[in-house]
């Protein structure tokens, strides 16, 4: 009989929330980082101005679309900088705290989302 | 190994076996290993564009002046410098990510494998699809 | 065109070294030869405690991988001419012990290879009268790319997890264990899979992919290792969402 410890039926699970993650980041974080962090400071466009963001902000399934472009790839970093960190760095004896550190991050940004996106206005 | 009672103690020979450290910056010594660090770093770029998001959605939550304060912060030189490279950082994961994607499946047809270039192709040609459509959404309005 | 091409081998005496060290050979250049013809060349006429493995030297039997300039190659398929005219270096396998010279010692493969059950397991054998198992060619094809393993270890030199982790059992076992997962003859997914789905096998890879790169027969490890990783997650999910199905 085999012995599963309970770090095993998790590992799946991170790694399918990777996977989600990171079709996620790839197929929509370019083409918005680009609007958001390029090209609207640089006065290309007014897309994310108080006005059209708010309004943007007002459809519910925006905030859903948000809710999922920040929470999935959050997981999927923070199981890629969970790996770099053990294998990079090889401070191994440290495994359990970055794992933590890394996935703990993840949940409490996908609470911040959670939060502003069901509180605003 | 075990040697038979009856013959003198014998002492296995084992010779001394080299065993090289690895270290600390193995992923500097090849090309290839820098460029999959380099690759497993582009997602804490990814991290960064959630962290904005959220500064974004922060400010527009607490009204107009918060929110024009945001939009200075990003036309900060070194804020807008590392969003460039932010940017670049994140469209390497989509690349290396559709290529990676393709190996990891074996989806297979009438018995054949497909090849990889047929699997990333449509994803490739799907994420240009995509980032026109939400350009076209954010920059109408 | 020069006609000699200058090697640098690395050298080890257990009895007399602390480390490997670096020792320059001049040997004939010729188009047609191998690092492993020079290897050959060199403890015929120059240095006869030269140590290495070889066998077959056509790239089937698996004996002869070193690093050649730092990538692992078998030194049997690796042309001087494509080095010429500059020094070749000629190091053991990276991430194994050495024994001596080029020789390293491959009991970690060979222990990580057994734990993976690479055979074929059957609930119940069928007996000789009853006839052969029966496979299409399309079933052969779903895990042919993974039977074409020559274990000769180039994937484990150029894995950095491998290096790093000495628990990791690495592409090659993985990618036979997946040989036989596949096979339709076979019967004993289920029992490989608590050796798999544990952090010293696939949860371990992070898909660096140097293993496919290196490979001298294509036979993809890499691949067979996520391909796997989907499985496990699969049936995670199904023992997750369906607790009380069984099979």
């Amino acid at each position: 009989m085999e012995v599963q410890p309970t770090k095993l039926r998790i590992e799946p699970l991170l790694w399918l929330l990777f996977s989600a993650g990171g079709v996620v980041a790839a197929f929509f974080i370019p083409i918005h980082l680009f609007i958001l962090g390029i090209a609207a400071p640089l006065g290309w466009t007014k897309a994310t101005d108080y006005t059209s963001a708010t309004a943007f902000l007002a459809f519910p399934i925006v905030r859903l679309y948000l809710f999922v472009l920040c929470s999935l790839p959050l997981f999927h970093a923070a199981h890629r900088i969970r790996y770099t960190l053990y294998d990079g760095l090889q401070i191994k004896h440290l495994n359990e705290v970055i794992a933590v550190c890394c996935y703990g991050g993840a949940v409490v940004g996908t609470v911040i989302a959670g939060y502003l996106l069901w509180n605003i206005v | 190994m075990k040697s038979a009672a009856a013959t003198p103690p014998y002492t296995l020979n084992h010779p001394r076996w080299y065993r090289k450290r690895v270290s600390t910056y193995w992923w500097l010594q090849r090309w290839e290993y820098l460029r999959f660090v380099l690759r497993e770093i582009s997602s804490v770029f990814v991290a960064w564009f959630v962290v904005l998001t959220l500064l974004q959605i922060y400010a527009a939550s607490r009204g107009s002046m918060a929110y024009s304060e945001f939009q200075d912060f990003l036309k900060n030189p070194f804020v807008l410098a590392l969003n460039i490279v932010s940017f670049f950082f994140v469209v390497f994961h989509s690349i290396t990510w559709f290529n990676l994607s393709a190996r990891a499946m074996a989806i297979r047809v009438g018995g054949k494998r497909v090849p990889g270039f047929l699997i990333s192709g449509p994803n490739f040609a799907a994420w240009l699809v995509i980032s026109a459509v939400i350009a076209w959404l954010l920059l109408r309005g | 065109m020069a006609d000699t091409i200058k090697l640098e081998v690395s050298r080890y005496s257990p009895e007399t070294d602390a480390a490997p060290h670096f020792q320059s050979f001049e040997v004939p250049f010729r188009r047609d030869w191998v690092v492993l013809d020079a290897l050959n060349y060199i403890k015929d006429k120059q240095d006869g405690s030269l140590t290495y493995r070889w066998s077959c030297r056509m790239g089937i039997c698996g004996s002869c991988g070193m690093l050649v300039n730092g990538e692992p190659k078998l030194t049997c398929a690796t042309f001087l001419a494509d080095y010429a005219p500059a020094p070749i270096r000629v190091e053991p396998l990276r991430n194994f012990p050495v024994v001596r010279d080029l020789v390293i010692a491959m009991n970690d493969f060979m222990r990580k290879l057994q734990r993976m059950k690479p055979w074929l397991i059957r609930k119940e054998e069928k007996p000789v009268s009853e006839g052969e198992y029966l496979q299409t060619p399309d079933e052969l094809d779903t895990y042919k790319q993974f039977s074409m393993c020559i274990n000769c270890m180039l994937c484990y030199a150029a894995c950095p997890v491998y290096g790093l982790d000495p628990l990791f059992s690495g592409p090659a076992a993985i990618a036979l264990a997946q040989r036989y997962n596949l096979d339709s003859r076979d019967q004993g997914a289920k029992d490989r899979f608590p050796v798999l789905s544990q952090h010293d096998a696939i949860w371990g890879c992070t898909f660096v992919g140097e293993c496919t790169r290196v490979c001298p027969k294509h036979v993809d490890p890499a691949g067979a290792i996520q391909q796997y990783k989907l499985t496990a997650a699969l049936d995670w999910v199904k023992s997750v969402v369906m607790p009380w199905g069984g099979k």
